[in-house]
């Protein structure tokens, strides 16, 4: 696609950055961050806390991030705020990044922690025409260039970002090699598929007194079993869970013994899919930390953190014979949670562990390991 | 659960007269509340004794009985009228307190009549200190250390065994009535004496101060089947020790971590499931220690308030309208979302722009008053400065208290006073201390010295000096020298076009800058109050101007 807008060559000296998007549009702005340039899926996140969790967050692997809170950095950086071992979004926009913060205990500052983790971001921006336009355009690519690069150049990069729809992303964020945490001693052992898990969801199990074994995204079913678990848990993680053949072959075999399965968000995907349920590319996703669900066994009503731009199809649900829904969104009634009928296997499409976020959703922890 | 059927005829109580520590905003939350019930095709009473009051007007409700705010008022109106419940949540304390006193003379159940949207008991367990203290040790929740007495002699006592500061906060008051610091024993037995005669039941707390730790406040909505959502969170400018009245405040917090703000979230929650059974808004308070991240729980009001006034206005959330809802037995999940009328009431609001309130004092009517503010209120009112930055929103603020005040950025009132005389002068909290740490950072004082003396969050104090950068820029260049990058900083931060020509200098007029900037193609934009940071199209929102780009 060739942008609308005529791109000028910036004078680099005076701090400039630019953001060009799929469809043409372009936005000015203030490097901050690495110099360089970067590319990935625009999406917005519209949550008021927790920016370095959210950075951290391996489901964002991939994207490009829209913080719709106008002053993001106010607290620094801290080292014990993160759900994973590095910045996982590719690059960073704001209206108002912020280099001064206050917090006795962080050590850094937004800027450091962007520049020392090779993260491009551009401040200054609109943020809000530029959150109204992907809302009403949908989700696409885009760039942030602060290095000067010739506009040529941004085009010729513009067209080669692949696109999120059948991408997979989740084997190059899960863990390398199979690791052991939680409780040593326990009597429950959990297994964990590790398609991007957030640290927090294992902080969670583990506080819930269970070992656990992390198994790489590519395990074969027969190494998980030979675990002998009690349970299987089902990560989130960033991409198209559509292309994930491997995951939900695994998946098909390893429900076949009966025992409890939870999934979250993708995990919560690819619990669908291994049942013949379809996903679907959403316009735009959803991220936040306000977005309202109803338990619609309870009836009780939770408010929930999310981060996901790919759905599970109602329409296939309606059909199943054996899936069932069990939460769905206040907002637009999109699926939120299913469970499979006669068999110990839920999962939700929110994320119940929410760092940053609500922690309305925590009974689903206690619920899984209560089914051990 | 769906509106309950069986309430036909509602009883709301206003606040009655305007005082210092309670304002028009119960007259907004009264109006509001009478709307949403009678749309609902129930029949709404009201009394007040203030007539200068919007809810008053016949148009609002179906009867208004003008008539002083006592039980013989009430009883006459129940004789009357045939109602079946009585909303005593949308008229402050002066409401709750009447509530609370016909419900003890057994007036609401003489007459069939039921209390919706608070429970007595909560109001007793939230408004008296001892109560509260109680509560809040039983559910682990922490607090200052603290007495209760009801003598002088007891809280002497009590002042000696926790040790200065101290706060003396007497019960069942108003707006703070009565209470005051006590920096050292010679202090002691005058606010004593003062917070026992304030106390209409005699009695005061005698607290451990905690000064220097930040203030921050929950507005919480919860409904009969315990969904509870906060609707805004705000942070006090002024750290602990300045009546949240009369501080300035800004929302949505600029410098909560996640972590810190869900425990609040946790413990607000908690606090609320906890109080009673009662369906509407509700606003807790904490403080924050920033070195630890601990909390203590301040207090909790069950009951629309000053600051749910001003959280509707910042996030778009009618909350007294969503309360008077809840109260007559809607559930949050079952109702929608009034801005965007196709999302659901149950959701809190996400802000994508700052909102600071300052409060207006009036001092000058007020000779030989003591301007030192405390836990006392003695603001008379407050304007709201809304901006796509905290420095946007602090100027716009300003320019709209209609006083000397050109924005944030120029106002001389007091004779220029040195730095050393500007740092002591701005360790007491008093009205004009805003101006006064800008004149500080103008002079060259650094932010820690300014931070050692006023205990303000270093961040704010940072936003506050890149004004002063800013107008450093302004008085050096002149119209012709003025860059269109500079005079967009300082746009984009609100600076007025009158406070850029008196920074300018040279005679230079309002008029001449704004030419200048609209030959430049510097122009406002308007901005949506929507309750959902743009995720949502909206159908009803209201607007503010910014400058972007």
């Amino acid at each position: 696609m060739q942008p609308k807008n005529s791109l000028v060559i910036m004078n680099n000296s005076s701090n400039q950055a630019i953001l060009v998007l799929e469809d043409g549009n372009v936005f000015y702005g203030k490097s901050f961050g690495k110099i360089g340039t970067t590319t990935g899926e625009i999406c917005f996140c519209t949550g008021m806390t927790g920016y370095q969790e959210v950075f951290t967050d391996p489901s964002y692997t991939g994207q490009v991030l829209i913080l719709n809170n106008v002053h993001v950095g106010n607290y620094g950086i801290y080292d014990k705020d993160v759900e994973s071992d590095s910045v996982k979004i590719r690059g960073l926009i704001g209206r108002n990044l912020e280099e001064k913060y206050s917090r006795p205990v962080a050590q850094k500052n937004l800027q450091n922690y962007l520049a020392d983790n090779n993260v491009v971001a551009i401040s200054g921006i609109d943020t809000r025409a530029l959150v109204a336009h992907i809302r009403t355009q949908g989700a696409m690519n885009c760039i942030i260039s602060s290095d000067g690069k010739p506009v040529e150049e941004i085009l010729e990069l513009l067209k080669s970002i692949p696109s999120m729809d059948g991408l997979e992303l989740a084997s190059t964020v899960s863990t390398k090699e199979p690791y052991i945490t939680g409780q040593k001693y326990a009597t429950k052992k959990v297994a964990v598929l590790d398609f991007g898990i957030k640290q927090n969801i294992l902080t969670n199990l583990v506080n819930r007194g269970v070992a656990i074994k992390v198994f790489p995204a590519k395990t074969s079913a027969q190494e998980i079993l030979d675990y002998k678990p009690d349970g299987f848990f089902l990560s989130n993680g960033p991409g198209d869970p559509a292309s994930m053949d491997y995951a939900i072959e695994t998946i098909k075999e390893i429900i076949k013994e009966d025992k409890p399965v939870f999934g979250i968000c993708l995990g919560h995907q690819l619990l669908a899919l291994s049942h013949g349920i379809n996903t679907f590319k959403m316009h735009h996703g959803h991220r936040g930390l306000n977005h309202p669900v109803k338990n619609i066994i309870t009836g009780r009503s939770e408010i929930t953190t999310q981060n996901h731009g790919f759905g599970v199809d109602p329409e296939a649900i309606k059909q199943s014979e054996n899936v069932e829904v069990t939460h769905v969104n206040l907002n637009d009634n999109s699926i939120e949670g299913i469970r499979i009928k006669n068999k110990p296997f839920f999962s939700v499409q929110y994320h119940p562990e929410a760092t940053p976020g609500p922690h309305d959703s925590r009974y689903l922890f206690d619920q899984f390991v209560g089914m051990l | 659960m769906p509106k309950d059927n069986s309430i036909k005829s509602v009883l709301i109580i206003g606040s009655g007269p305007i005082v210092i520590g309670q304002a028009c905003e119960f007259d907004y939350s009264g109006s509001q509340a009478a709307r949403s019930i009678r749309e609902e095709g129930i029949k709404v009473t009201l009394i007040n004794s203030n007539p200068a009051t919007i809810m008053t007007d016949p148009m609002m409700a179906d009867r208004v009985y003008l008539l002083p705010l006592t039980v013989e008022s009430i009883e006459q109106i129940l004789e009357e009228n045939d109602i079946d419940a009585v909303l005593p949540t949308m008229g402050g304390q002066t409401a709750l307190n009447l509530a609370k006193e016909a419900e003890e003379l057994g007036i609401w159940e003489k007459y069939n009549v039921r209390l919706i949207g608070v429970d007595i008991k909560a109001i007793d367990k939230a408004e008296d200190r001892e109560l509260f203290r109680n509560w809040m040790i039983e559910m682990g929740v922490p607090v200052a250390p603290a007495h209760t007495a009801n003598s002088f002699l007891e809280g002497k006592d009590f002042a000696q065994q926790i040790g200065f500061p101290l706060v003396i906060r007497p019960s069942f008051t108003l707006g703070g009535g009565g209470a005051g610091f006590v920096h050292d024993k010679s202090e002691l037995d005058e606010a004593l004496n003062r917070g026992l005669q304030a106390s209409p039941i005699h009695e005061v707390l005698v607290e451990k101060a905690v000064l220097g730790w930040k203030e921050f406040e929950l507005e919480l909505l919860r409904d009969n089947a315990d969904n509870v959502v906060i609707i805004c969170t705000v942070e006090n400018f002024d750290p602990m020790g300045v009546h949240t009245g009369d501080s300035i405040t800004v929302a949505p917090a600029m410098t909560l971590s996640d972590t810190a703000f869900q425990l609040m979230r946790n413990t607000a929650i908690n606090m609320m499931r906890d109080l009673g059974n009662f369906a509407g808004g509700c606003n807790v308070q904490f403080a924050l220690n920033p070195e630890t991240e601990e909390i203590i729980a301040i207090e909790i009001n069950p009951r629309v308030s000053r600051s749910s006034a001003l959280a509707s206005k910042a996030t778009g959330y009618p909350i007294a309208k969503i309360a008077a809802k809840l109260a007559i037995g809607y559930n949050l999940d079952e109702l929608e979302n009034q801005i965007t009328q196709n999302t659901s009431a149950y959701f809190e609001p996400a802000l994508d722009y700052v909102i600071v309130k300052i409060p207006r004092w009036n001092f000058d009517k007020f000779k030989g008053a003591n301007d030192v503010l405390g836990l006392q209120m003695k603001s008379v009112g407050e304007v709201m400065g809304i901006g796509r930055s905290f420095t946007e929103a602090v100027q716009k603020a300003c320019q709209s208290l209609e006083n000397d005040a050109i924005g944030l950025g120029t106002y001389n009132k007091n004779p220029a006073m040195r730095p050393d005389d500007l740092l002591q002068y701005i360790s007491i909290p008093k009205w004009d201390r805003l101006f006064r740490i800008k004149d500080a950072l103008m002079a060259g004082v650094s932010i820690k010295s300014i931070v050692d003396a006023t205990l303000i969050d270093p961040w704010f104090l940072h936003q506050i000096k890149h004004l002063c950068d800013i107008e450093k820029q302004l008085i050096e260049a002149d119209l012709d020298t003025l860059t269109i990058d500079l005079l967009k900083e300082a746009k984009r931060h609100g600076f007025s076009d009158l406070q850029i020509a008196k920074a300018l200098g040279n005679k230079i007029t309002e008029d001449q800058v704004y030419e200048k900037r609209k030959a430049l193609g510097i122009t406002r934009v308007f901005k949506m109050v929507d309750t959902c940071s743009a995720e949502f199209e909206a159908k009803t929102p209201y607007f503010y101007s910014t400058f972007e780009g």
